[in-house]
């Protein structure tokens, strides 16, 4: 890219930015309580909905002034419907409650934003340390972890581009407008990143050999089709935080020289879908998405892919016989998709986990990546754990932590 | 699949006549044009398919080879009674098959097909989570369990009352007004 083009670049993100710091910074200083609500399928479930309903309804007969700030899922399904409430002029931090049924939130809402009474006996904990009362850092279920892919997952709102824009995102994929495809791929193979939707082929190699196949027209596609009983990861993902993955794919596609990627998701997600498609068009009317990526020659268009009820079709071959029409049934490999895949033209296929653990990697370096997790297989882990265990819901550890470590000390 | 359609099917089926124009005559876009199709007739008639092959200008024989693969779609009306049996282990074990036979016997219909006056479907499910009231058998939305054939058969008789009933009552309301 010439040099030229990226002073286009980053005047174009930075107003971007400054949008998004602006409403950012609007949401934190209103003078009124603000109410995070985790608004995933799994908190819908539980019934996130009727929670909401209950917050805006006793606010509205109450006449009290707060602000609802949906977000996704922090991955603590034991826990679900949770809210956080912000409540400054109590004197008190921002709190995490679990369990909250409509008749707590209207109790919240009477007690705690009218009153000032934190009702202790319902928290889990304050959301950061202070000295008045317990933080969730104290549990080992919050302080075990280590995030990385899912940092952002459940304190930003999955259906607003501004906020995670706010939060630093998308400065990477325009980072790495600016270095050369080569420069990417190093950093990838360097971080020593593997595949996360179970194969742990090296990302690195694969974007190299993607990087260096022949072909005009080179496609990526983001695998979500994940259908293991019991895994969720993939799912909350997407409903938490979308953007981190288009992120992801986003540089992926640079780096190969794609201008097309397809998202293959379960049409048993429909949550997923739809907030990915709203993620997808928020960032084509910034310009993050589309022709001439702000200002740039880079052109890159995401498409969803609604994979049908068909548990092969995770298999990267079966997975491009399904999105050309056919029955999915996987062939044999060589030839790997790298080198011919959809539509016979050389395709990346990577993981959700895979193309959300990018964006971070870029941004924090290889030799951050490597110094977590263990030496063949740097970086973290998410693991859906269910069953009989006390804490469930999606934990984040380095790779390397084990069995009994997860299951015991973790989930409880 | 030799099911009549009802006159709002055939409408339905216009306007995904219509729908169909929306999508590119390529074949990578098979599947999408039967979610979509799906959507609007909660199944896929045989109707529909020879449609989009025509559309498509492909064999109907592949786009029902295609349809087969996928869990997704269906091929038989959802009936206004669906009935699922459960075949999990526990409901296995205790004899879930001949709950699923009796239900059969008794509508005249196989697994997976429908009533010709759509009121009934059968399906068979893994396991439905209530192990312990094996079998289990799921009608509507009420689970029914510790199944014997004795109870298939007064299960559909109080639907069939339940409908007298209804149509009873609905009967002596309309005399009221008038």
């Amino acid at each position: 890219m010439s040099p030229n083009k990226h002073n286009r670049i980053d005047p174009a993100f930075k107003a971007i930015r400054k949008e998004a710091q602006k409403r950012r910074e609007a949401f934190i200083e209103a003078p009124v309580p603000k109410i995070h609500v985790g608004m995933a399928t799994c908190g819908i479930a539980s019934g996130a909905i009727e929670t909401k309903t209950a917050f805006e309804e006793t606010l509205a007969k109450r006449n009290i002034e707060a602000l609802i700030h949906t977000t996704g899922c922090i991955g603590h399904c034991y826990a679900e419907p949770v809210v956080i409430i912000d409540h400054p002029d109590s004197g008190f931090p921002p709190i995490l409650y679990p369990e909250v049924t409509p008749g707590k939130a209207q109790m919240l809402v009477k007690l705690f934003l009218e009153e000032g009474d934190p009702r202790l006996e319902h928290i889990l904990g304050a959301t950061v340390a202070n000295e008045l009362i317990p933080s969730i850092m104290d549990f080992s279920r919050f302080n075990k972890e280590k995030r990385l892919v899912m940092e952002k997952c459940g304190h930003i709102d999955p259906e607003d581009i501004y906020d995670y824009i706010a939060e630093d995102g998308y400065s990477t994929f325009v980072k790495s407008l600016h270095l050369t495809p080569v420069d990417i791929v190093n950093e990838i193979k360097n971080s020593g990143l593997r595949g996360r939707g179970g194969g742990g082929y090296p990302t690195g190699k694969k974007w190299e050999l993607a990087m260096h196949a022949e072909g005009k027209v080179k496609l990526v596609i983001c695998n979500a089709d994940e259908g293991d009983p019991g895994a969720y990861m993939d799912r909350t993902i997407l409903e938490s935080n979308p953007h981190q993955v288009i992120e992801g794919l986003a540089i992926c596609a640079y780096a190969v020289g794609a201008s097309r990627a397809i998202m293959y998701i379960r049409a048993e997600y429909p949550l997923a879908v739809k907030i990915v498609n709203t993620a997808i068009q928020q960032a084509k009317e910034l310009g993050l998405l589309g022709k001439n990526i702000l200002g740039s020659d880079f052109d890159f268009e995401v498409e969803i892919f609604q994979g049908s009820g068909a548990f092969v079709c995770g298999e990267e071959t079966a997975m491009i016989r399904s999105i050309e029409g056919f029955r999915g049934m996987p062939r044999h490999r060589p030839p790997f998709p790298v080198q011919n895949g959809l539509w016979h033209q050389p395709t990346v296929i990577n993981n959700v986990k895979t193309l959300a653990s990018v964006p971070p990697i870029l941004k924090n370096g290889a030799a951050w990546f490597r110094s977590i997790g263990t030496e063949k297989s740097p970086g973290t882990a998410i693991f859906s754990v269910v069953g009989d265990v006390v804490h469930v819901g999606l934990v984040e550890i380095p790779m390397g932590v084990t069995l009994r470590s997860l299951i015991f000390d973790i989930c409880g | 699949m030799n099911q009549e359609l009802t006159t709002e099917e055939k409408a339905a089926l216009k306007s995904i006549a219509k729908n169909l124009e929306t999508f590119n005559k390529q074949r990578g876009n098979l599947i999408p044009i039967l979610q979509m199709v799906q959507e609007h007739l909660a199944y896929l008639p045989s109707e529909a398919l020879r449609m989009v092959a025509e559309y498509l200008e492909i064999n109907a024989c592949e786009v029902y080879g295609v349809a087969t693969f996928y869990n997704q779609f269906r091929f038989h009306p959802p009936g206004k009674h669906p009935v699922k049996v459960c075949l999990g282990t526990a409901c296995h074990v205790r004899a879930g098959d001949i709950i699923l036979e009796n239900f059969e016997r008794k509508l005249g219909i196989e697994d997976g097909e429908t009533t010709a006056d759509r009121e009934f479907s059968i399906e068979r499910v893994a396991c439905v989570g209530c192990c312990a009231l094996a079998p289990v058998a799921i009608i509507g939305e009420t689970v029914h369990g510790h199944m014997a054939p004795s109870k298939v058969e007064g299960l559909l008789m109080r639907i069939e009352i339940e409908k007298d009933i209804a149509k009873r009552e609905k009967e002596k309301s309309e005399s009221e007004q008038t």
